[in-house]
């Protein structure tokens, strides 16, 4: 891990190094919602990297257009100028502007999606299983060792409706890892949990982080979430949305909890806390202006 | 790596905490005793005897007792239990008489024919309808603009349509619970989050395998309330059709025996018709339960969601 000095960059460099495995590069990418001239902006010309091998942490106000950047990388949602590669690969661009879903790239739902309907094991074997990668058993045993890995042995064949929100996350990152994605894209996964469970995924995720070394994409609103996880730290402008500053988190790896009350991370907080602030209130006087 | 970290011992904590065998091996008739003994250690099978008590008891009175105005026709209860347990009928029919298990099994299948025919051509088309804006395009408006129309509004063109008696007590029949079922099912396709069938498009599925492991158990707790409206809604028409034409069945021995003057068998096929009815509908509801352990379990056991 590279330890950079912790300097905001302008969202325009461009690193000139290759991209290696689940890196993603967001350059120029523009979306408007309905027409172009009648058009709500969403996001607003924004650039910037997502380096394989490492969580990047997207930060913003509610409803600035985050999620919107993710479901492009997706492929839920179009763009409606810009280019976004994964590895060089390009997944959307001028000639083809939706991105086809994969599972190169799974997200981890706001609310969390693993069917209700199917066990847990069921939902993890459900990826490998409709691609025909693997047999049923080939994959049941894979789930097995993956959930057991996982600290979720026990409850392969209960369903998600009788789990604690929080085990159903872990279950949910399971299933997606089942893949071998290049990239997670976590969309606020732990908006709904409390804050103790929360602290609990954090360390969870960074455990997974360590074992599978995945690209992590990962959007929130709480800046401490972003700065305790994040190599990198973007933080985004209230809508459109485009990157204010970008950071990289020099707090070395494998970071716990611990971390929170170490002065970097407070330099950190207050370093960009100033930034967030800003573009909160930003983001409530435009709320009150469409009121 | 992180071997230090504070969370394995979290990790190992979850298995324990949840993997209850009891929880596992739930079966649907286990859950059902489980429900039964509830039930009769709560008030209200205690509330329910009352409540039939009290129903009857004025019944009782108004008629055989009171002799109020309104009820000066109305056979009373007395009598008519005494009519329906008699192995010798004042009107000819009884627990038994064969006659009487003929009108119930005629009714039974019409709503059996027709509830089954609803159901195999209103689940798909409900399907297809919530599945595909462009097919629900085509085919809605004409749907919302049938619906409305009353099952008895039907009744001449049934029979001009239709040859016979059965076949167009069964079409009126089927009507009913076809629009229930279907715009259930449409209903239930729609209230799906779309976030389920994102992950699943994520998780490599096709567009077919999202249909079959998303759209329809999806669908699946909307469908069963729709089919519990439907069978009711079955009995309901079946009824109207039964008194227009046919020569069995509860709707019909309700109405001849109105002409008739036979008064007390009219309150036998009412009875018999709720108890039928009944019966069906907690039939439809035990298949759903069975097909939905997911969220009988997540009902029954209280998930946090």
């Amino acid at each position: 891990m590279s330890a950079q000095p912790a300097t905001a960059r302008s969202y325009s460099a461009v690193p000139a190094q290759p991209l290696r495995k689940g890196g993603v590069r967001i350059a120029d990418v523009v979306k408007v919602y309905g027409t172009s001239e009648a058009g709500i902006l969403a996001v607003d010309h924004c650039t910037f990297d997502v380096p394989p091998g490492e969580i990047t942490v997207v930060v913003g106000p509610s409803g600035c257009g985050k999620t919107t950047l993710l479901n492009a990388i997706a492929g839920f949602h179009s763009i409606s100028s810009g280019n976004i590669y994964l590895d060089d690969e390009l997944l959307c661009g001028p000639r083809k502007l939706k991105a086809q879903p994969g599972p190169d790239r799974i997200v981890v739902f706001q609310n969390g999606a693993l069917f209700p309907w199917k066990t847990n094991i069921e939902n993890v074997t459900f990826g490998p299983i409709m691609q025909g990668l693997l047999s049923r058993a080939e994959a049941y045993e894979k789930a097995r060792d993956m959930m057991a890995d996982a600290g979720l042995r026990g409850i392969e064949h209960n369903y998600p409706g009788e789990m604690s929100s929080g085990v159903r996350r872990r279950v949910e990152i399971v299933r997606a890892l089942m893949n071998d994605p290049k990239i997670l894209l976590l969309d606020e996964p732990y908006r709904a949990l409390d804050s103790l469970t929360k602290s609990v995924m954090h360390e969870a995720l960074l455990e997974v982080f360590y074992k599978n070394r995945v690209t992590i994409f990962f959007i929130t609103h709480d800046l401490e979430e972003a700065i305790f996880l994040g190599h990198r730290v973007v933080i985004m402008t209230t809508r459109p949305c485009r990157p204010k500053k970008i950071l990289d988190i020099d707090i070395p790896h494998p970071r716990d909890y611990s971390v929170l009350t170490t002065k970097r991370f407070r330099e950190f907080m207050d370093e960009t806390a100033a930034a967030v602030h800003e573009e909160a209130l930003k983001a409530f006087a435009a709320g009150e202006k469409e009121r | 790596m992180t071997e230090a970290s504070p969370l394995r011992a979290l990790n190992r904590d979850v298995s324990l905490g949840l993997a209850d065998d009891a929880v596992r091996g739930i079966s649907p008739l286990a859950l059902a005793i489980h429900r039964f003994l509830l039930w009769l250690r709560s008030p209200r099978p205690y509330l329910m005897i009352v409540g039939f008590t009290l129903f009857i008891g004025f019944w009782y009175l108004a008629v055989e007792v009171w002799k109020l105005p309104r009820f000066s026709e109305m056979p009373g209860p007395t009598e008519v239990v005494r009519e329906w347990f008699s192995r010798n009928p004042t009107y000819g029919l009884s627990v038994f008489t064969p006659e009487y298990y003929l009108h119930i099994w005629v009714s039974t299948r019409r709503v059996a024919i027709a509830f089954f025919l609803a159901t195999a051509i209103g689940v798909p088309l409900g399907l297809f309808l919530g599945w595909s804006e462009r097919f629900k395009q085509y085919v809605f408006p004409v749907f919302e603009l049938l619906r409305p129309v009353p099952p008895l509004a039907w009744v001449p063109l049934a029979i001009v349509m239709f040859k016979g008696s059965e076949t167009p007590i069964i079409f009126l029949t089927f009507l009913a619970s076809f629009y229930a079922t279907a715009l259930n099912t449409m209903l239930g396709v729609e209230s799906i989050d779309v976030s389920y069938t994102r992950a699943a498009s994520c998780l490599g599925a096709t567009r077919w395998q999202v249909f079959r492991h998303v759209i329809v158990p999806g669908a699946m707790p909307f469908i069963f309330t729709g089919l519990q409206i439907s069978v009711g809604v079955a009995w309901f028409s079946l009824v109207a059709g039964e008194m227009v034409s046919g020569q069995y069945g509860l709707g019909y021995v309700i109405n001849t025996s109105y002409t008739m003057v036979r008064y007390p068998t009219i309150v036998i096929g009412m009875i018999t018709l709720g108890i039928v009815g009944y019966v069906t509908s907690a039939a439809v509801r035990f298949v759903g339960d069975h097909l939905m352990q997911w969220r009988t379990r997540e009902l029954a056991l209280g998930g946090d969601r």
